[in-house]
């Protein structure tokens, strides 16, 4: 993913950002001296959980609520894993009784539907308003629907699951795979870049073949991208040929992968090169920033909302800080460990910020884990800075597992994949 | 107010931000009485580490140990001294002084818990 945005334009950001945030401390509406600095976080997934507990866990004497409508978060992270049949629903279900108890955040069930920036205000679905000191929006992605030809929510929910927002969607396709003969054929259609997780779909591929090879070893999985390239590429390939030999295709977006328009009724995709039916067909459509961002003035023209990389706050709004797989972050990826990494730094920030200090320069890293099949583990990881660039990797380090690892470090890292997952969890919500 | 200084006009690159945030921030104790710089490079290690680098599965947990300790083995880490599968990936990404301070980060945070 490029900044895309020049140098001066980047200085320009970074500087005004930043007084945007001193403005909020000893200029804004609040008074700086409130009994209790007051920040809402919308969005509870890996950056807004995140975001919460470390606000309360660097300094309790914030008074934080946490707004999620779901009761239960199913993760995306692991939601291949039960596709695969190697977890459940139930493994990767997130509550927030640890945030509110333990940590005393103020979780509400409930919808942000409205941001009133000027105000310092967000509108409930149920018509309560919460006012705030600081906010951060936490949304997720949003889809971009109509952007594939006939692909609508309504397609999604009932013959052609994104299962790109893990839980209901997750159980559709885990329900239809279940369903599928013997011989089948099975249609994953990743986007274009950016978009979240990037090395998601062909570890779904990866799984959903592992699934097949054991239960219907007749089947097939064709991968038809919109892209030239993806995540782990040459890893994934050769996990594929060593584990599950022709039974999984890549077609690149030049060469018939780019899905252009889709058939629910009649399960057809069709690409510039002609078209495909599946006996599940898994269309992942292209993303923008999750609905509230949007709606709040919050993204830019690309649909992601544009951020001070020192703070994540937005450089729209003052006072509202953006994190997660809604917001521009540079060289990092959308992934779950991303947005958990700027959801910390966006807390950090925000206690220096009440405490009318300067925020540290950032520190942000990602690490990915992708299973092939049991015993087989490929990552990549990633440690950032920030520079007069924006947010880069830092030369020399992170990267992927090395090709030519052995069994023992493919195997070391399956087991590190789970370990990976159960203290992720752990440290959001646990 | 180290904040006005931000407001500045005087600053015209990113270049010019980070070195003041680096002077402002490289050697102030933050709330948990560790540097602000050394808190905001360690908060990510505990994605895979487990909070407070007390890890609930095979990851190894570094919760209770020392500076010394710590220091030793994330530069071992880096130099590949120490096999990884992926830890020698992250400890690049380091200048030792950057290890110097996640380790002494670590190595106390506990010590606060208790």
């Amino acid at each position: 993913m490029s900044q895309n945005i020049s140098r001066r334009d980047f200085s320009k950001l970074l500087v005004s950002g930043v007084a945007g945030s001193a403005l909020g401390i000893f200029g804004g509406a609040k008074p700086a001296f409130a009994a209790k600095n007051r920040v809402v976080v919308i969005g509870g997934g890996f950056g807004g959980a995140s975001a919460a507990k470390y606000l309360k866990k660097l300094d309790p004497s914030l008074a934080v609520t946490l707004v999620e409508p779901k009761e239960t978060f199913f993760t995306c992270p692991f939601s291949n894993w039960v596709l695969g049949g190697l977890k459940t629903m139930q493994d990767i279900g997130q509550t927030y009784a640890v945030l509110k108890n333990r940590y005393g955040i103020n979780v509400l069930v409930d919808s942000a539907v409205a941001v009133d920036a000027a105000k310092g205000t967000v509108k409930l679905k149920s018509g309560a308003v919460l006012s705030y000191d600081r906010l951060i929006v936490s949304p997720g992605i949003d889809f971009k629907w109509g952007a594939v030809e006939g692909y609508s929510e309504q397609a999604a929910n009932t013959k052609m699951p994104h299962a790109y927002q893990a839980g209901p969607q997750t159980e559709l396709l885990l329900k239809q795979l279940l369903a599928m003969k013997d011989g089948g054929k099975v249609l994953i259609c990743p986007p274009g870049n950016p978009f979240r997780c990037p090395p998601g779909p062909y570890e779904r591929a990866s799984l959903i073949a592992y699934y097949l090879k054991e239960k219907k070893p007749k089947s097939k999985v064709i991968i038809l991208d919109a892209k030239e390239k993806f995540s782990k590429q040459a890893l994934f390939k050769k996990g594929w040929e060593k584990r599950y030999p022709g039974m999984i295709e890549w077609r690149a977006g030049t060469t018939g992968g780019k899905v252009t328009k889709v058939d629910p009724a009649s399960m057809t995709v069709f690409t510039e090169f002609g078209q495909e039916k599946g006996d599940v067909v898994n269309i992942i459509p292209p993303q923008q920033a999750g609905k509230i961002a949007i709606d709040a003035g919050l993204t830019d023209a690309s649909g992601w909302c544009p951020v001070n990389p020192v703070t994540f706050e937005s450089t729209m709004h003052p006072g509202i800080h953006v994190i997660g797989d809604a917001c521009i972050a540079g060289a990092m990826p959308k992934s779950g460990f991303a947005a958990s990494s700027q959801g910390k730094v966006a807390a950090a920030s925000i206690v220096r910020l009440f405490q009318g200090k300067v925020p540290a320069p950032p520190s942000l890293v990602n690490t990915c884990y992708s299973l092939i099949g049991p015993g087989y583990g490929i990552s990549v990881a990633g440690v950032y800075k920030l520079s007069a660039e924006g947010i880069v990797e830092i030369p020399n380090s992170g990267g992927l597992t090395p090709i030519d690892a052995d069994d023992d470090q493919l195997n070391e890292e399956a087991s590190f994949a789970r370990g990976w997952y159960n203290n992720i969890v752990q440290d959001i919500w646990g | 107010m180290t904040a006005c200084l931000i407001s500045s006009a005087t600053l015209t690159t990113g270049s010019d931000l980070l070195a003041a945030q680096k002077a402002a921030t490289s050697s102030k104790p933050a709330a948990g009485g560790s540097s602000a710089r050394g808190q905001i490079l360690s908060l990510s290690c505990s994605s895979c580490h487990g909070t407070d680098g007390k890890s609930v599965g095979i990851i190894p947990s570094f919760y209770g140990k020392s500076p010394q300790y710590l220091e030793a083995a994330l530069k071992d880490f880096k130099s590949g001294a120490r096999y990884s599968t992926v830890m020698g990936r992250h400890a690049k990404g380091y200048t030792d002084d950057e290890i110097r301070m996640i380790a002494d980060y670590f190595g106390t945070v506990w010590q606060k818990n208790k």
